[in-house]
């Protein structure tokens, strides 16, 4: 930011918020990794990690949630400096869910570590995972450069991710129809592609309120979607 | 059914936005303290029943503008102010028009509350009373009455009408000035700082009190509280070092300024 704050305990107070976004950031970021790469090598081990760094997340979020209330009553925010804090803790927030859904995939882990994961299927889940993740890690990166290109760049990448989680969608259905003892493990399988189809989800929510923390104004028109899952079975029943 | 299209919208909402009447209008308003430039060609219009708010840095000139307003600069030795400006279409540095009237059309409420030394009653007759607004007595209580109904005090102060002004409190003695502006109906009133020798309490009560009035007149205030502009005026204008930095509506101006003299100045920051 080009000028500081007259009062520079405000400053300190910002630049908190900040630091503390960017570590919720990474360890988002970290746990969805883990969460993915445990559910195709059926590390329990790994599993367990991931559940118990949600705690660390969860913490996380309502300490920032604490800090902006307390800055906001104390300092008043006015212009960018009122973005930046409610931008925060939508931020927080979104972070939180990712953490949540990294915790529900390793929770699968369990679940599927009997039968395992058919490598097809796992390759699909790490190309689904890789995608979302770059999303969130270069989001985070805006983030922290505040670059309004780059964020809307990012806003209109979710297709491709939604694109992907379409065609595991119809993949995993296929398998469950020849033969049903795969119902168990797809489905499984099924919520846990819907988790990381998410976490892009929240990557572009971010990218949409760093856009608004930046610019003031919303993001125009509508964010691009292709995740046309909830027709498959039409078409399924079709053929 | 005929929707509007966007663009038709956008179009409508324009031609609504310059429908707004201004009540006054500035043009290239210029004022000098004998060498000294204070004000540099201001352009700014003052929307009928809505709240203007004045905020920037102390002495970049916005009370200096407000002064221009009713011509209060006109007491000042050596002021001396160029430019237009009209009140409706009257211009009011003609020199046919009357600075009384004209302070009796644009009222105005100062910083520290200066009741006369007299009784409540008569603080808020005596307008009335010059400008012969009043036939008889009758006539001059119900002006009285409805004044401090007007600016809410006539509870408090019912019972005692006939006590010295002065002996009300900080926040009371300001309401009971507004209830004098008001008493001469004005069809502007300036306020300068207002409240900025009043507790939160008596703060809230006179904010309170501008959000009522604005039904009924056009208001200008200079105000160093943010906050306060932010909650009480509809428009927002920044000066600093005598020129009108930028003019918005306040939703705008405290979320999203354009300028950025105004960004740092709202938000405390420096270059």
């Amino acid at each position: 930011m080009a000028s500081t704050h007259i009062l520079s305990a405000y400053d300190e107070e910002l630049k908190y918020l900040t630091r503390r976004i960017s570590e919720m950031g990474g360890l988002a970021e970290q746990m969805c990794a883990d969460a993915v790469r445990a559910l195709v090598n059926s590390d329990t081990a790994l599993a367990q990690k991931v559940i118990s760094d949600d705690v660390i997340l969860d913490h996380a979020e309502r300490e920032i949630q604490d800090k902006a209330i307390v800055t906001i009553a104390k300092r008043q925010p006015m212009a960018a400096d009122l973005r930046e804090i409610v931008g925060t803790l939508r931020i927080a927030a979104d972070l939180e869910r990712v953490g949540d859904l990294g915790k529900n995939t390793a929770k699968r882990v369990i679940a599927v570590q009997g039968t395992g994961v058919p490598r097809k299927l796992a390759r699909g889940i790490e190309h689904l995972s890789e995608l979302a993740l770059v999303q969130l890690k270069e989001v985070l990166d805006v983030f922290s450069n505040r670059s309004v290109q780059k964020a809307e760049a990012i806003r209109q990448r979710d297709e491709e991710i939604d694109a992907m989680y379409t065609s595991l969608f119809r993949e995993l259905l296929t398998y469950m129809m020849e033969d049903p003892r795969n119902i168990t493990t797809c489905t499984h399988l099924l919520f846990c592609a819907k988790n990381i189809e998410r976490i892009g989800d929240h990557a572009t929510n971010i990218a949409e309120t760093i856009y608004y923390m930046a610019t003031g104004a919303q993001p125009e028109g509508e964010r691009p979607k292709d995740d046309t899952s909830n027709t498959v079975g039409a078409v399924l029943t079709n053929e | 059914m005929n929707m509007m299209s966007e663009a038709a919208v956008e179009k409508a909402l324009e031609q609504k936005m310059s429908d707004v009447s201004h009540k006054m209008i500035g043009k290239d308003v210029s004022v000098y303290y004998g060498e000294k430039r204070a004000l540099f060609d201001v352009n700014l219009n003052v929307r009928e029943n809505t709240v203007t708010a004045l905020i920037g840095p102390s002495g970049c000139g916005k009370s200096t503008f407000l002064r221009c307003l009713n011509r209060m600069n006109d007491t000042i030795e050596n002021c001396r102010v160029t430019g237009k400006i009209t009140l409706d279409t009257d211009d009011i540095y003609d020199k046919e028009i009357d600075v009384v009237e004209l302070r009796a059309r644009v009222g105005m409420v100062f910083q520290k509350p200066n009741p006369f030394p007299k009784s409540i009653y008569e603080n808020i007759a005596y307008g009335p009373r010059i400008h012969g607004l009043a036939r008889n007595k009758a006539d001059m209580d119900q002006v009285v009455e409805a004044s401090l109904q007007r600016a809410g005090l006539w509870s408090e102060v019912k019972d005692r009408l006939h006590e010295s002004g002065t002996g009300l409190s900080g926040g009371q003695q300001q309401r009971l000035c507004i209830a004098r502006a008001v008493a001469v109906s004005p069809e502007v009133i300036l306020m300068d700082e207002p409240c900025s020798a009043l507790d939160p309490i008596a703060t809230a009560k006179v904010e309170e009190l501008i959000h009522e009035l604005r039904a009924n007149y056009t208001i200008v205030i200079v105000t160093h509280s943010m906050q306060q502009a932010a909650r009480v005026s509809q428009r927002t204008a920044m000066f600093h070092l005598g020129q009108l930095v930028e003019e918005n509506d306040t939703d705008k101006m405290f979320t999203n300024p354009d300028d950025q003299r105004t960004q740092d100045y709202i938000m405390g920051r420096f270059g």
